[in-house]
């Protein structure tokens, strides 16, 4: 993974001691509320209903094992001994004191870790492929060029105050693990006719409360232009983005306004004035990035390993685990392990410092030191021995990282919601336990099969609720919580906005509806059809049917 | 006498913004005397007593003007201004990094309006040589400190105004933290 160099921990050191600086003013009442706000946002430093919230940056998801000890013992010495990853791949505390974040933000930077552009109207975190690297489907390493924009986009001058939050992904396999299509820029890695590398862009994607696929704006920009395009896209939504309204303020409001053909010629028009200029990224500097990402030292082993097929034919439960949370990986002998934090009664994405220790030790062990975080909500151990995979299992399985549910009803990804979320109109963390533990059959899981279940408790959609196969948002009627579902949401190649089934329920039915929702599917599905795949063939109705029909019979028999 | 940052440094001069009221006509306002700063409205509606008092007349533009209205004239002007209604209001930047790389304007480019430390260095970096706060917004103590933000930085990633050219071009990358 990529090691910071001289300058790099000069900006996050400079950075420390200008937010040292800014929280000190503050505090001493030099600095409004108001002046303090996008500062503090700007190092992921929320105010929280409970307690301030500080959203630490995992740059496109990659952590080392020194890394992660030291988040481990910030969130034993600063908070309150576990951290929840979010759907952007980041780690967030939710109980420190705003007067110790300076430091907090100090003893990160020790580690090359910082919370820069977790929040605020800024160019965000770019986020990736957790399995980058090392994914069979693989064109083109992402990393690289994550890192190129990570240092781009970092304390960039005149895009400090956007109108809105901006978020970039990239991918560079055949199948797009980094949702592209629902970003503010998407990128995907790809070689042209000649063979040379660029990037296929995409512009206006995003969730919240507008969900919008992405528009592609050019089919190929070669890589030497990828910072003076994506600044020339920049400009044009710094300049031309509406401040009018928060709700229309992001880069996608402003795309479907303009119509993706003017807003292309824009966009080229101000490229002009960029490309090949001083912004045009060299040969030496891509290779000096893309070296830190090199392969590491892989021992020459068989495909196949003979002690783990025979642990894996005598041990049904290792076989299930297998089956659901190891990846099939490049490189013979080696596979990638999904480590589940979707664990029911565990809050989605919660981790405690005690496992956060265990994990990198196993890293250390097991997989080069490093780890990846995945925007499901899990942790990838990309560079796993076959003949490892026995001895992680079982010290996973103690460690409560095993449950072998990646992928299905259970893996649910949830933002924190109204636990804890100013902005949430309500809880999402019981939701998803009530559907775990309703689906506690392992049996009936893998029966189903794989599904994606996203829960959001408002509509800025942190949960992905939209791009759920069934997605659950949180809305506030008359100030009690209600939940409206959503179906035939996707992520990947064919992502697609999840579409309303009916009137929103009280959060007691959900686990009665998921259920019905789930009988219509078994009832209706051809075989090796993905739940998503049958909505998208029989249509909404039964599965409607089924859910308001029996419930309208119901309530005509309570009327009398 | 306005106290504002001038190439590094304190100082302080008799430019006297003027705005227009909700219900103004650019054409009506009339032009106190000394040396103003003009809307870009009153800039374009009286060009002729403006032109009859050279090097006394400014221009400020805001957030939704566009910078390409003033390129004929940014020879004849002493001073440009660009005005932020509110400080996370970020239009400013990209006008004022149009009119030093795109338009060659070399003068005076003043920050107005919500103008504060904590942005110091990105208005520099943008090609802003002038940084003007509110008035009393900060003591002349807290000016003096402020002189700091500006160099909060000492070498930033990206390519700009006053940095021509990116990190990865200005220096050899690479050697160990």
């Amino acid at each position: 993974m990529y090691r910071y160099d001289a300058y790099d921990q000069r900006n996050v050191d400079e950075r420390v001691a200008q937010f040292r600086d800014q929280t000190h003013r503050y505090l001493a009442g030099e600095l409004s509320e108001d002046e303090y706000r996008p500062l503090r946002l700007q190092n992921g430093l929320y105010i929280q209903r409970q307690a301030p919230m500080l959203r630490i940056a995992i740059p496109y998801g990659n952590l080392s094992s020194t890394q992660l000890r030291k988040l481990a013992a910030i969130t034993r010495k600063y908070d309150k001994g576990y951290g929840h990853f979010s759907t952007r791949q980041n780690l967030q505390l939710n109980w420190p004191a705003l007067e110790n974040v300076p430091e907090i933000l100090a003893e990160l930077a020790t580690v090359q870790m910082h919370a820069i552009q977790t929040s605020g109207n800024c160019i965000r975190n770019v986020t990736s492929d957790p399995f980058a690297g090392v994914a069979g489907d693989e064109i083109i390493d992402p990393r690289p060029w994550c890192e190129i924009l990570r240092q781009w986009s970092s304390f960039h001058p005149e895009f400090t105050h956007l109108p809105r939050k901006f978020k970039i992904a990239v991918n560079g396999a055949e199948h797009d693990r980094a949702v592209i299509q629902a970003h503010d820029i998407g990128l995907d890695l790809v070689k042209n006719a000649e063979g040379a590398i660029g990037f296929r862009v995409l512009v206006g994607g995003g969730l919240g409360r507008t969900p919008v696929i992405g528009k592609e704006i050019s089919p190929f920009v070669p890589w030497q232009h990828l910072l003076t395009y994506c600044e020339s896209i920049l400009r044009v939504y710094n300049r031309h983005g509406r401040r009018d309204n928060l709700y229309k303020a992001r880069i996608k409001i402003l795309v479907n306004a303009l119509g993706i053909e003017e807003f292309r010629r824009q966009v080229e028009e101000e490229w002009i004035h960029h490309k090949d200029g001083p912004g045009t990224l060299t040969v030496d500097e891509v290779h000096r990035i893309a070296d830190h990402f090199d392969d590491p030292a892989y021992a020459t082993l068989p495909a196949d390993d003979l002690g783990f097929e025979q642990k894996r034919v005598e041990n049904k439960p290792f076989a299930a685990w297998v089956k659901r949370n190891v990846r099939s990986h490049k490189q013979p002998g080696y596979a990638a392990v999904v480590l589940s934090l979707k664990k029911t009664g565990v809050a989605p994405g919660d981790i405690t410092a005690e496992q956060m220790d265990l994990v990198a030790d196993w890293a250390d062990a097991h997989a080069f030191g490093e780890l990846r975080v995945t925007h499901e909500q899990n942790l990838v151990l990309a560079d796993v021995k076959k003949s490892d995979l026995f001895a992680l299992w079982q010290k996973a399985r103690d460690a409560g990282l095993a449950t072998p549910n990646i992928g299905l009803l259970t893996d649910i990804i949830c933002c924190p919601g109204g636990d804890f979320c100013n902005l949430a109109n309500a809880k999402s963390i019981p939701i998803a336990e009530a559907i775990q533990r309703r689906f506690d059959d392992l049996d009936y899981l893998y029966d189903i099969g794989e599904l994606e279940l996203n829960i959001s408790g408002c509509m800025n959609a942190c949960g992905h609720h939209h791009v759920g196969h069934i997605g659950v948002l949180g809305v506030d009627k008359n100030g009690s919580e209600w939940y409206q579902v959503t179906i035939g949401g996707d992520q990947g190649n064919d992502a697609a906005i999840g579409k309303v089934i009916g009137r929103a329920f009280a959060a007691a039915e959900m686990p009665d509806v998921i259920a019905k929702l789930i009988e219509t599917y078994i009832d209706n599905r051809h075989e090796d059809e993905r739940f998503v795949d049958t909505v998208r063939r029989i249509g909404l109705d039964p599965f409607k049917t089924r859910v308001y029909g029996e419930q309208q019979t119901q309530r005509k028999v309570v009327n009398g | 006498m306005a106290k504002l940052i001038k190439n590094g440094r304190i100082v302080s001069d008799d430019w006297q913004i003027v705005l227009l009221g909700e219900d103004g006509r650019a054409e009506d306002l009339a032009l106190p005397a000394g040396k103003v700063i003009v809307p870009l409205s009153v800039w374009q509606a009286q060009r002729e007593p403006i032109a009859a008092r050279q090097g006394e007349i400014a221009v400020w533009l805001d957030g939704s003007d566009d910078p390409a209205q003033i390129v004929a004239d940014l020879a004849a002007l002493p001073l440009v201004a660009i005005r932020f209604p509110k400080f996370t209001d970020g239009r400013g930047y990209s006008s004022a990094a149009l009119l030093r790389t795109r338009y060659g304007y070399t003068g005076e480019l003043r920050a107005i309006g919500e103008v504060l430390r904590d942005q110091f260095q990105a208005f520099t970096r943008c090609g802003f040589d002038a940084l003007q706060p509110a008035q009393d917004r900060y003591t002349d103590e807290q000016l003096e400190r402020a002189l700091a933000s500006l160099g909060d930085f000492s070498a930033p990633y990206q390519r700009s105004v006053t940095e021509t050219e990116p990190l990865f071009r200005r220096q050899q990358r690479g050697l160990a933290a």
